[in-house]
């Protein structure tokens, strides 16, 4: 039933090649928008019945922003798998190793070995001297209201820029994926998925969305798996046979399995890359809704072992992203995957289609679509914690608050957050907002990493040096994106018209992140403020042996 | 339900209010007879000040430091590598995989050897010596 009406919604496609199909730029494309629907929908359906089920509508506080801190280290390793692989690094890997070749790789590479700084450095401290958000570690000896405003600031633009980022990359996945290319259209999808989303983090809370993590996860990494097994047979499972098929079918040849496919241009391009390296792989540790995820175990052995299958489940996810994106470069033309709408992000969804047919696009479909929405769920959560907890409870009302307002602020919070997030991506579709994730990282190496790192092992680190760090690094990674290539000067730029640009790197990283440790190092030695010694006694005490967590 | 922190600000009024009379009556009373500390409050100066504290900061640190300095190194050794020597990660080893996408596949390696080392250490090393510090300020272990 579901073909026969795709075929009548677009008549030419099925008979003709994908290749005749996609090769003329506006030719509806060889996808089943009412079978992509469907998978879609079945997902939402299945994930919000979860979410319904397991949500116990208590109204505490551990509750909603830790579902009760009951989750295994397996589950949460699942889920904040995740929170990791956004539909950027599923169909923005794969598709960026199709089309530039080795350069893709790299991206993957920086967010597997960011794993480690959690494992060694996070993970474990921050589960025990924590409790909801960021700011409970940064604030734990430090003066309270200062610490947590600026530790919320930073948790809600990083989130904030992170989710913009995604409800705009929505609006490309419609029209790629639904057929739908209409501004009206895609911006009803941008409202649908925003209001799912709200829905997820208002009933399920902490928990709900924890699910939602962890089922989307399987079936991602399943169908990835799926996909690599079978692209690995079509090549007498040879690596090899693969990357040469890869090659000769690429306009870039030989060069598609080199680095410098993409930032190999100019000495300014690739400093850009060294610039974007450091930040994925400092950033991504310190991102406030993968902190966040920590608190949802029992206790730091549990965090541990979080790491340990969120790493293997990368691992996996990221070979599978290698042989598919080299598979996509061997089985489809590079033209075809550029000329399609959404670019370099169609490289894996027409691969499925060239391989499985539609129903395997619109699974793929469907997943990119899931990751999405669980993704913004989590940032939801996570900016709405950080509001009610730091900002509300703790610098408005000083503490002095009842579990249940707090819960219901943060609740209201996630509605503002989704309606935000909702306009801001209807406003942002169709714009080149793809640095905002690459800022979000940048931020979150900045402002967060220093501070949690000194507040965690330096002793003497103080409430001025924090300050410092955190404002210092937020500011530099801001005003140097303001005057980049980013903003102005290039014809690419968000105003191609003006040139006020003097920084040269795109991504400010490379510059920002000594910023923000010289800063709290600074403001540390040079301000008068002494560190609380008990306090620093207990913060040890308790990050490493969890005692009184 | 179980191990839920507690918040810092309410843990320390009441850590003052139960360490002063101490102080002030030390050789009075008994120092186990300290009246106002409840069972969850800890002398959290003394537990940093122990050998047995001292001792397991040391070997957490003297392991991750250099681990996080290594991986580090050696992820911006890949990177820089990448950027800058095009013409060396493009040698051919085996039919048409090249240095660049051997040292990729090793940077996986690495970090899942990194890891299954310190699950490795934790469990040795780390968590014995934070079951017995915690068996000594009176916490049970689950």
């Amino acid at each position: 039933m579901t073909t026969t009406e795709a075929m009548r919604a677009t008549p030419d496609s099925m008979p003709r090649g994908i290749d005749n199909v996609l090769a003329a730029p506006g030719a509806p494309a060889a996808v089943d928008p009412v079978l992509n629907t469907l998978v879609f929908a079945l997902f939402v359906a299945i994930t919000l019945y979860v979410v319904y089920r397991v949500s116990n509508r208590d109204r505490s506080t551990a509750g909603y922003y830790a579902a009760d801190s009951a989750f295994t280290g397996r589950q949460n390793g699942i889920a904040l798998s995740g929170d990791f692989l956004s539909a950027a690094s599923f169909l923005g890997i794969a598709g960026a190793i199709a089309v530039h070749g080795y350069d893709g790789f790299l991206y993957s590479i920086g967010f597997l070995v960011a794993w480690l700084v959690d494992l060694l450095l996070i993970a474990e401290l921050l589960r025990n001297t924590g409790r909801f958000t960021m700011g409970d570690v940064l604030g734990f000896r430090m003066k309270q209201r200062p610490v947590r405003a600026a530790s919320a600031t930073s948790t809600l633009i990083i989130s904030f820029f992170y989710m913009l980022a995604q409800m705009a990359g929505a609006g490309g996945l419609v029209a790629l994926l639904l057929d739908i290319h209409g501004g009206i259209g895609q911006a009803l999808i941008i409202g649908v998925v925003g209001l799912v989303m709200v829905l997820y983090v208002l009933v399920g809370g902490m928990k709900g969305t924890t699910w939602v993590q962890i089922i989307k996860a399987g079936i991602l990494i399943v169908t990835a798996i799926l996909m690599t097994v079978f692209l690995f047979g079509k090549f007498g499972f040879s690596i090899s046979n693969l990357l040469s098929a890869a090659a000769e079918k690429s306009p870039m040849g030989e060069s598609l399995l080199q680095p410098g496919g993409q930032y190999g241009a100019s000495e300014t391009s690739k400093l850009d890359f060294v610039s974007l390296s450091v930040a994925l792989i400092l950033g991504a540790a310190a991102l406030p809704h993968v902190l966040m995820r920590f608190y949802t175990v029992p206790n730091s052995k549990e965090a541990r072992r979080s790491v340990v299958w969120a790493t293997w489940c990368m691992a996996l996810f990221y070979v599978c992203t290698l042989v598919i994106g080299f598979g996509a470069a061997a089985m489809v033309s590079t033209d075809d995957i550029k000329a399609a709408p959404g670019g370099e992000n169609s490289a894996a969804p027409l691969l499925a289609l060239e391989i499985g047919g539609t129903l395997l696009l619109g699974i793929v479909s469907a997943v990119a679509f899931a990751t999405i929405l669980a993704v913004v769920a989590g940032l939801t959560i996570t900016a709405s914690a950080s509001f009610a907890h730091d900002v509300y409870a703790n610098v408005i009302r000083r503490g002095d608050t009842a579990p249940v307002d707090e819960v219901r602020v943060a609740r209201i919070t996630a509605v503002v957050v989704g309606a935000l997030s909702i306009v801001g991506g209807i406003l942002a579709n169709g714009q080149n907002i793809a640095f905002l994730v690459a800022l979000a990282f940048a931020v979150a190496a900045s402002a967060n990493l220093s501070t949690l790192l000194f507040s965690l092992f330096w002793k003497r680190f103080n409430t001025t040096g924090t300050l410092w760090a955190i404002y210092g690094g937020l500011a530099a990674c801001l005003v140097l994106v303001f005057f980049s290539p980013v903003v102005s000067g290039v014809p690419e730029s968000i105003f191609p018209g003006a040139d006020f640009a003097w920084f040269p790197l795109k991504n400010p990283g490379l510059v920002s992140i000594p910023f923000s440790f010289l800063c709290g190092f600074l403001g540390t030695i040079l301000s008068r403020d002494e560190a609380d010694s008990r306090k620093q006694a207990e913060m040890e005490v308790r990050s490493l042996t969890g005692i009184g967590a | 339900m179980q191990n839920v922190a507690r918040s810092p600000v309410t843990t320390d009024s009441v850590e003052d209010t139960g360490q002063m009379p101490a102080v002030m009556f030390g050789g009075a009373t008994p120092p186990d007879r300290r009246p106002a500390l409840p069972p969850t409050e800890h002398d959290y100066e003394k537990i940093q000040g122990s050998s047995e504290f001292r001792s397991l900061r040391g070997r957490f640190r003297r392991f991750v430091f250099p681990m996080s300095v290594a991986f580090f190194g050696w992820y911006m050794t890949y990177v820089l590598l990448a950027a800058y020597a095009h013409d060396f990660m493009s040698v051919k080893v085996a039919g048409e995989i090249n240095i660049g996408i051997v040292l990729g596949v090793l940077q996986f390696v690495s970090t899942i050897a990194i890891m299954l080392t310190y699950v490795r250490f934790a469990t040795r090393r780390i968590d014995p010596r934070v079951a017995e510090i915690r068996r000594q300020a009176g916490v049970d272990e689950k």
